[in-house]
């Protein structure tokens, strides 16, 4: 075992050794093992996250024409440290009528669901937080406690447009919660296996190939989750000010704002262990640190995907979302789930790349039928909206008998 | 005292207080939210018995589905919401009745329970949650309560849609 093979497991044999020389007892080495190893998967996510506010603020200049940050060092690589000196100058104000516990522990809550989501994602083949075997369920647990976040936020502030915000999120995140439990059992299905590692593993084909729709549901029902547009209805800034965190600022504020980004490329990384591979790349087995290259490199290309689709869409209604989501993810989702459980039972033992040919037709299949359903509802929709409006029928002629 | 003990000690005081918490407090979100602390504790419960899917289903399923329901509907709520609603309804002593057999009948029943002094038998399962899965749809096992359990929040399902639903309610409103 080198440093190279297995860095992870080589700096903790080497810490082992390093503490027990000192004359600490084994059950406290592990507690302090631990402990180290939440700092640095924390500090080293959230070391990515300020890099992140730069990357966000190119994309956007980018997609909108403009330059961007550009004064402060290299390509304004600077810019983001600024930006964060700058949040943490800034003064603190909690609202005297604000509930004042609730108020200083929501962002809290905001960022810790989205950290602890790394605890469950493989950076490489031996670099990971823990193996749960109950992973996906893990990220859909955390999921339902950020959104308690939310709604502790928007009701401590003792705003009404706060409190719309949060009631918008929450609506929002419950129901495109359904498509996306849905749509996460379909690796699952393909791998046997809750183990987010476990999935990673068996991608001798990336599973993309295998669900391609799946994959797309997924990435529709992230955007909705993480409240980016054309989802962005809970900060909508043109009717309730932003949202839940309307009362927040310095800091508090900081927090909510690198929780979104962080959630964002954390979506991108879930995205990425559960259809693109994760870690799985060329040589990734033998030099693990690799495997960490890969899964950031599929990561941020996920990261552009979300923001090139939130910077290039207008805001949808409230009904459009809602619309949207029951009636055509869910149903979608519910298809693919059977399908996928149906195929993957009757495919068992046949060669892989077959498999993967069955699957993908599959996909295109359910694909195609779901754009004739959409061009039927899209015709009948065309002829409502073409036809006489009520407003403007002339009256009825009085008739004579009135029943 | 081995630091599983510890854990297991402030997971259990913060738990029954919180749940003191909530029957105590005035103000009905803060009672929830400190409903969402109690729960939170029996997922750490499920945690160190070693029921990782339980203790991910409990958050999943109490918190993030019921405790956000429960904030919804006190919110919905106007009169409740203020700090100086009646602390107490018209109904606490069928309450205090209800509470006071739950407690006596459960004293009973782990008054004659012999599992206090006997010592936990390991976990002899490999994989609990694939016996977990098995069992549920398995005919010698549990798949009666299980699809018993399905009909009935299909059942649920079906009568939401029906109180939601504008059309069947327009045409009651027609036949009157």
């Amino acid at each position: 075992m080198t440093f190279l093979n297995d860095p992870i497991n080589f700096i903790a044999t080497w810490l082992t050794g390093l503490l027990s020389g000192w004359g600490l007892g084994d059950d406290l080495i592990k507690v302090i093992l631990t402990v180290m190893g939440i700092f640095a998967t924390a500090g080293f996510v959230l070391l990515i996250d300020i890099l992140l506010v730069w990357f966000e603020r190119k994309l956007v200049a980018r997609l909108q024409d403009r330059i961007g940050p550009n004064r402060l060092g290299p390509y304004g690589l600077i810019q983001p440290i600024a930006d964060v000196i700058k949040l943490l100058i800034k003064e603190d104000i909690t609202p005297t009528t604000a509930h004042r516990i609730v108020y200083n522990i929501a962002p809290i809550i905001a960022l810790a669901t989205v950290l602890l989501l790394w605890a469950v994602i493989p950076f490489g083949p031996r670099i990971l937080g823990t193996d749960l075997n109950v992973g996906i369920l893990f990220i859909v647990a955390m999921g339902a406690i950020g959104t308690l976040g939310i709604i502790m936020a928007g009701w401590a502030s003792n705003n009404k447009y706060a409190l719309l915000g949060a009631f918008r999120a929450v609506a929002q995140m419950i129901s495109f919660e359904i498509p996306m439990v849905l749509v996460l059992l379909v690796p699952v299905l393909l791998a046997r296996s809750m183990g987010i590692n476990t999935i990673v593993q068996s991608q001798e084909i990336w599973y993309i190939v295998f669900a391609p729709l799946g994959a797309l549901i997924f990435f529709l029902s992230a955007q909705a989750e993480l409240g980016r547009a054309p989802f962005d209805l809970p900060e909508a800034e043109s009717e309730i000010v932003a949202g839940f965190h309307t009362e927040y600022s310095g800091m508090k504020f900081g927090m909510f704002y690198a929780g979104e980004l962080l959630h964002a490329l954390t979506f991108g990384a879930i995205f990425s262990a559960l259809f693109l591979g994760g870690w799985r790349g060329p040589w990734a087995e033998t030099y693990p640190i690799l495997g960490v290259v890969y899964l950031f490199i599929k990561a941020f290309l996920l990261y552009f995907a979300f923001g090139w689709v939130k910077y290039s869409m207008p805001r949808l209604r409230v009904d459009q979302m809602l619309n949207f989501n029951w009636k055509m993810l869910t149903p979608l989702a519910l298809a693919l789930v059977i399908t996928t459980a149906i195929l993957s039972k009757l495919l068992e033992g046949v060669q892989i790349w077959l498999q993967a040919g069955i699957f993908f037709a599959a996909n295109v299949i359910l694909v195609l039928i779901t754009v004739q359903i959409l061009r039927t509802f899209a015709r009948g929709e065309r002829e409502r909206v073409s036809g006489p409006r009520p407003v403007a029928i002339s009256p009825e002629p009085p008739s004579a008998d009135i029943s | 005292m081995d630091a599983v003990q510890i854990i297991f000690l402030i997971t259990a005081v913060a738990t029954l207080g919180a749940a003191l918490m909530v029957v105590t407090t005035r103000n009905m979100v803060s009672a929830a939210l400190w409903l969402v602390m109690t729960l939170f504790g029996v997922a750490v419960f499920y945690v160190l018995l070693g029921a990782g899917f339980l203790a991910v289903a409990q958050v999943i399923i109490y918190i993030g589905a019921i405790a956000i329901l429960v904030i919804f509907a006190v919110m919905l709520t106007r009169r409740l919401t203020s700090e100086n609603a009646p602390f107490i309804n018209s109904n606490w002593w069928v309450a205090i009745l209800i509470a006071a057999l739950l407690f006596g009948g459960l004293s009973w029943m782990f008054s004659s329970w012999d599992g206090f002094s006997t010592q936990a038998p390991p976990l002899a399962m490999e994989n609990p949650l694939v016996d977990l899965g098995a069992a549920l749809v398995d005919p010698q096992g549990f798949v009666l309560p299980f699809e018993l359990a399905s009909v009935l929040l299909l059942a649920a399902l079906i009568g939401s849609i029906m109180i939601a639903w504008e059309g069947a309610a327009g045409q009651r409103g027609q036949k009157n």
